[in-house]
């Protein structure tokens, strides 16, 4: 966790050109990842979690993207490397995968015959030592009798199953560095476990990198080194693991913790909930973007507060004005408990 | 899969039965001349009229004359007053007393060779818009082929012959480049006869090639945002071979449904309008003729051949998709 990033995100813009106007999905986001480190990004929906991540990728590249930053890896800068580049790293050195891992694997394809060509893209095997290849990984990633296996299709897969063919899809290159996007949000929550202590467990035997993008803090909480909260295309919050959950600085987060179910507690009447809907990103509010549902929100906050530390020594970072010390009166919802006002009822 | 086959052939000879017991009905249930009349010409008395009448066996009741008909199609049982038997005995021409089902087979080349030529332009010419016009969906390319095809969906086919034939023929086309009408019926090689169909396989081309074009588009394009082609882009693959293998792959297959249907219905004789205005002796041409002098045999035998192509085809698509798509299994 110590040492040079492997990956450095920096200022990184994305925005889409659309008849409506300029959709703001990423609007200046900086973050990066160590060897070996786990970083969690959390978020609602169109956040803009998943579109940075895969714009690292150089996935979300299309003649209306205006894409502007740096994301610096392996001494290159992604955001400028040609297409051809940019496809030599997919798969290889970093890969991906993604929420739905039914539809995210070709139907008509055997699973088997969609990790050889995984492999062969980006190594010289011939189809006998990549299909060995293949039914390695898929043992690798607790797949029972992977020799029968390769020769079925998705479909005949269980949910659990078919993210673990997407895992082994990519690790075939033993990437350093792997983004997860929602990786655990379609399956059940035995499967879900399962999935996480898989990617973990890979994780420290390959020592990859992992960004874990979920909307989940539960799934943040049980593998995530740091945490990076996400809001209408922006980072409000970034902090280790500890920090965020144990010291949130960002009424946001508190909104998220608020919300999630706990078994150490007596349940409440009622799960709090954040107000309001997320902003379009075409039409952003001006100053801070989560004013208009913050409960909290005063007259600094017409403008953009930075994202900056405002405790000192701590590594931790968010983007409220609120003074430190009125913030820790104000995120108690009721004795010990993290959140937002209870919603009126 | 075999056990499903064997099903849906004994499903296929029953609809085909029906299909020719509809035939029947309609011809018997709404007005038409009487064949008999019709056969023997303006100066017949009442007696020869009766005579043609029994030598049809017209004289029968209609259910009998469904019963020696299905008899003659479909088994090898002697019929009544005839040498002849079946099974594929689908009766003489009421106008000129040829043997149906050898009428149809000498119709047939013509007509299968009109279809193949066209499907294969007709193919050759959707795909390859099809993929470019999504890839470069909202382009000036894109709208351009997309108007042209909407052009070509929109001119009826026989007005399009027409024009194909004023611009075109050698005979009175004013680029006279390609045999005009008539020209297959005289061409006494294949090469001559390949040359003559370049217009009528254009002209029935023309309008299905524009529809496929705009199918396949439309599918590339909702294919395209599926999850596993971005996928099969995050493994690196290069992107030519993430739309021709992955993208290609899925889009394709509803076509090979919509192909079946559309070659069998034309084997049916739904090129009768390309076979008409080219003059082309083909299953078409015979129809408009069966139809125009109440030839119930040729009618009926014309028509069960089409129901056959369709039910034919529609088995062989079903079994093809089987292959195509894994999901879909019979059992």
């Amino acid at each position: 966790m110590s040492g040079e990033p492997l990956i450095r995100v920096e200022d990184l813009k994305v925005h889409f050109d659309t008849d409506d106007g300029i959709v703001k999905a990423v609007d200046g986001v900086s973050f990066s990842v160590s060897r070996g480190e786990m970083l969690g990004i959390v978020g609602e929906s169109g956040s803009g979690k998943s579109v940075a991540n895969m714009t690292i990728l150089g996935l979300t590249r299309a003649p209306n993207a205006l894409i502007s930053g740096r994301i610096e890896f392996d001494g290159k800068n992604l955001v400028d490397l040609d297409e051809e580049g940019m496809r030599e790293i997919r798969g290889s050195q970093i890969s991906m995968i993604f929420q739905d891992p039914l539809s995210s694997l070709h139907p008509f394809f055997k699973v088997g015959k969609q990790l050889v060509e995984a492999i062969q893209v980006h190594q010289d095997l011939d189809d006998d030592a990549a299909m060995a290849r293949a039914v390695e990984l898929l043992g690798l990633v607790g797949i029972p009798d992977p020799e029968r296996r390769v020769g079925e299709y998705p479909h005949e897969f269980s949910g659990g199953m078919r993210q673990r063919a997407m895992i082994a899809m990519a690790l075939t290159n033993d990437p350093k560095l792997l983004i997860a996007d929602e990786p655990t949000t379609a399956l059940d929550v035995t499967t879900q476990a399962q999935i996480l202590r898989l990617i973990e467990r890979l994780r420290q035997e390959f020592g990859m990198a992992v960004i874990m993008i979920t909307h989940d803090l539960g799934v943040i909480a049980e593998v995530a080194d740091r945490v990076q909260v996400m809001y209408a295309g922006q980072v409000v919050e970034s902090g280790s693991l500890e920090e965020i959950f144990y010291n949130p600085q960002h009424p946001y987060t508190w909104g998220l913790l608020g919300s999630l179910t706990r078994i150490d507690k007596p349940r409440r009447a009622r799960l709090s909930q954040i107000a309001g809907q997320p902003p379009s990103l075409i039409a952003l509010p001006a100053g801070c973007h989560f004013r208009n549902r913050c409960p909290h929100a005063f007259d600094r906050c017409t403008q953009m507060p930075p994202l900056e530390e405002r405790i000192p020594e701590r590594g931790h970072t968010d983007r409220c004005w609120l003074p430190p010390e009125q913030k820790k009166t104000l995120r108690m919802s009721s004795a010990g408990e993290i959140g937002l006002e209870e919603p009126a009822a | 899969m075999a056990r499903y086959i064997v099903r849906r052939m004994l499903w296929s000879v029953l609809l085909l039965i029906l299909v020719s017991a509809v035939v029947f009905i309609l011809f018997y249930v709404f007005p038409s001349a009487d064949p008999a009349q019709l056969r023997a010409g303006r100066q017949a008395n009442e007696d020869q009229i009766q005579a043609i009448r029994e030598s049809l066996g017209l004289d029968h009741s209609v259910l009998t004359q469904f019963w020696i008909y299905i008899k003659g199609v479909f088994t090898p049982l002697d019929l009544p007053g005839t040498d002849a038997h079946g099974p594929l005995y689908f009766g003489r021409s009421y106008q000129s007393n040829a043997d149906v089902f050898d009428v149809i087979k000498a119709d047939l080349p013509a007509t299968v060779m009109l279809v193949i030529g066209a499907v294969v332009i007709w193919l050759a010419i959707a795909i390859p818009v099809g993929i470019i016009s999504a890839i470069k969906s909202r382009s000036l390319l894109d709208r351009t082929t997309m108007i042209t095809t909407l052009a070509f969906i929109s001119a009826p086919v026989f007005w399009l012959g027409l024009v194909a034939l004023y611009l075109f023929a050698q005979d009175v086309g004013l680029i006279p480049i390609f045999p005009g009408i008539g020209s297959y019926a005289e061409a006494d090689s294949f090469a001559g006869k390949v040359g003559s169909m370049l217009l009528p396989w254009f002209v029935l081309a023309a309008a299905t090639a524009a529809i496929y074009a705009r199918y396949l588009r439309s599918q590339m394009i909702d294919v395209m945002g599926e999850d596993y082609i971005r996928t099969a882009r995050a493994k690196g693959l290069p992107e030519k071979r993430v739309i021709m293998k992955h993208a290609l792959r899925s889009a394709i297959t509803p076509i090979v449904t919509l192909l079946g249907l559309d070659v069998a219905v034309l084997l049916a004789g739904n090129a009768i309008l390309t076979e008409t205005v080219f003059n082309i002796p083909g299953v078409g041409a015979e129809t408009y003729n069966a139809i125009k002098r109440s030839d119930l045999p040729m009618i009926q035998g014309i028509t069960l051949f089409g129901a056959f192509f369709i039910v034919t085809l529609n088995l062989v698509v079903d079994i093809a998709y089987a292959y195509l798509d894994p999901r879909v299994r019979y059992e």
